[in-house]
């Protein structure tokens, strides 16, 4: 598990922009382009390329356009029209869905949001705190705590959940939102914590020893050297955090049980235990509402997504 | 790079003392504890604090209500006649060794299809890699039960066709494997793995490889295979841990019972029932420490089996 691995492409050895694949791929078609123009035989192979990809592309997609268009049509229709066509618009499964719970689903949005917030500040806060304490600090036992935060990026939450919930049910925190926040403060993600040790490792250490010759200290360094130039890092750990809370089902569904309290994923969950057939139009609508924050993200922070997931292998 | 060459490559530095320990001999004891305090207090007391509590309590029979009642290794013993127990076993195994692979398979085959300097291909990246992303959300759970349902999104277009499909969903022969179906659709993140990978792989091989009349199929059994296994390795270790424990999709799609006749009765899911449905929290910690065990015990074997086809190129 060596070698190959520790040469993928770490996010402190690019400075910004898409990043070196995209500068390569456009270098390699600036040459075949510079050499010859393309032969026959490379062209047909281009195209049969795009073909597949178009194809394999519109399917992956298709069932994600078809709940779209699906949730602008009347009901009935979802269950006969496989097609993308749409011959009017139809708001009103929006409008129905909206307030088919006991709340408008602006409230478990609402509910949501702050969990995700909470829990982003917490996983900013303490992952970075503790990779600070890995990547630049000698202290005893560091190895061994090193190992273990290693092991339990690994360690299946189940194994945790029953006393955790045993826990927290005796503090009287059933129904609030501090047993899905309070982990994340705690640094329990000690997934974002690697991936931010790795990140410190490749900030130049000349630049903690400028600030300490000019007297600095620990606390200093940190918040004035490593943390502004770990942007990107933490740009990481906040999408990441983001999509895995918005859509975290599982911790929700065994923390929140009170309606008020519902976050979104449990709150759909809710819908579609309590929907009759006739209303899977207003079910797809606020699936899509769900899912709306979720794209945003992708669409404007895709390069952190995936230098992410390169340089560290996750979801 | 990763978690398991770190965790590797300490065991091997073990004993040795590197010149930058040797130069600190001034350690930062105190600062470096205090920036560790938050997550020394979380491995207390939400991790190993918990994870002992649950091997304490999977000895014993609790409720909740009264307090834990020591019974032994009855829990496990129970664990050895539980028929459903048995049942949820085979359901994991079945969507791990199939839907892990065939996820595997074809984000590396995108991936290939994806590299060398295709045109258009940040477009492409990004339609494959969406899925991934909102996979594990209840929303798309939600839309899976529809096009797999008896009228769905799938029987309609079959219809196009003159074909009466089943009810996926709601046939015990065919439920598994529309949510083994929907792990597979979420092959982006391996794909973008393997996309980092074979851009590591030095162009001279395949040059070489071409100047001595290499077919494309041999440059990629022997040159692009090999350099990839570590990577390959990597996603399968990964992507076996993390299906050990799905959850939502089959709780969703099944409406939380794991049915038809408990085909999606997930592990986690019967888990689940057991210490959140009919709080038996004895038993349901025994089945956590099982849970764990068994990937424990399968990420070890994919380790041993690693030595026989995994090339590292050092």
């Amino acid at each position: 598990m060596t070698t190959k691995l520790e040469t993928l492409p770490t996010p402190e050895k690019k400075s910004g922009g898409a990043g070196k694949p995209t500068n390569n791929r456009k270098a390699r078609v600036r040459e075949s382009r510079g050499t010859l123009a393309f032969s026959r035989a490379q062209r047909t192979k281009a195209l049969t390329k795009h073909a597949i990809l178009i194809l394999a592309g519109g399917l992956m997609i298709y069932p994600l356009l078809w709940m779209v268009v699906s949730s602008l049509r009347p009901n009935e229709l979802i269950f006969r029209d496989p097609g993308l066509w749409l011959s009017s618009l139809e708001m009103s499964n929006y409008t129905d869905g909206w307030s088919a719970l006991t709340h408008p689903f602006g409230h478990y949005m609402l509910n949501s949001a702050i969990v995700v917030i909470g829990s982003i500040l917490g996983n900013l806060i303490s992952c970075s705190m503790a990779a600070y304490a890995f990547a630049r600090l000698q202290f005893t036992g560091k190895k061994l705590f090193f190992g273990i935060m290693l092991l339990t990026i690994m360690l299946p939450f189940h194994v945790v959940i029953v006393p955790q919930y045993i826990l927290f049910s005796q503090i009287g925190w059933v129904n609030t939102f501090w047993p899905l926040l309070v982990p994340k403060l705690l640094a329990t993600d000690a997934f974002f914590v690697f991936l931010m040790v790795q990140f410190i490792r490749g900030i130049p250490k000349d630049l903690d020893e400028a600030a300490r010759i000019d007297g600095a200290g620990h606390p200093r360094i940190f918040l004035r050297v490593i943390l502004p130039l770990m942007v990107p890092a933490l740009a990481t750990t906040t999408i990441f955090t983001f999509i895995w809370t918005w859509n975290d089902f599982f911790g929700a569904l065994i923390y929140l049980t009170d309606p008020d309290m519902f976050t979104v994923p449990v709150a759909l969950r809710a819908f579609v235990d309590s929907q009759s057939a006739t209303s899977w139009g207003s079910l797809f609508a606020m699936s899509i509402v769900s899912l709306l924050p979720v794209f945003l993200v992708f669409l404007f922070g895709q390069r952190f997504l995936i230098k992410g997931i390169a340089t560290t292998g996750i979801k | 790079m990763s978690a398991m060459s770190e965790l590797s490559s300490i065991s091997r530095r073990k004993g040795k003392i590197t010149a930058e320990e040797k130069k600190a001999n001034g350690r930062d004891n105190k600062a470096a504890y205090i920036f560790l305090l938050p997550w020394l207090v979380g491995l207390v007391a939400i991790t190993i604090g918990p994870m002992l509590m649950s091997l304490y309590l999977s000895f014993t029979d609790y409720n909740l209500l009264q307090p834990p009642e020591w019974t032994g290794l009855e829990n496990f013993t129970r664990m050895l006649t539980d028929a459903r127990l048995h049942n949820s076993l085979g359901v994991t195994f079945t969507y791990v060794f199939i839907g892990v692979p065939l996820q595997l398979a074809v984000a590396l085959l995108i991936a290939l299809v994806l590299d060398k300097g295709l045109r258009g291909l940040p477009f492409y990246r990004s339609i494959f890699y969406l899925p991934s992303l909102l996979g594990g959300s209840v929303a798309v759970a939600i839309l899976w039960k529809q096009i797999f349902g008896t009228t769905g999104l799938v029987n309609q277009v079959l219809a196009m066709f003159g074909i009466q499909g089943p009810g996926w969903i709601s046939d015990p022969s065919t439920a598994l494997g529309s949510i083994i179906l929907l792990h597979v659709w979420t092959f982006g993140a391996p794909m973008i793995i393997f996309l980092a990978g074979l851009r590591q792989i030095p162009v001279m091989y395949y040059e070489a490889a071409k100047v001595d009349g290499a077919s494309t199929l041999q440059q990629f059994w022997r040159i692009t295979l090999p350099m990839l296994s570590p990577i390959i390795f990597f996603n399968l270790v990964l992507q076996i841990i993390g299906s050990f424990q799905s959850f939502t999709q089959a709780f969703i799609v099944s409406g939380g019972n794991g049915g038809p006749s408990d085909s999606t009765m997930f592990f986690t899911l019967y888990l689940y029932q057991k210490g959140f449905g009919q709080f038996d929290m004895g038993y349901a910690s025994a089945m956590a420490w099982f849970l764990l065990v068994i990937i424990g015990v399968f990420t070890a074997i994919n380790f041993i089996a690693s030595k026989y086809w995994v090339f590292y190129d050092d």
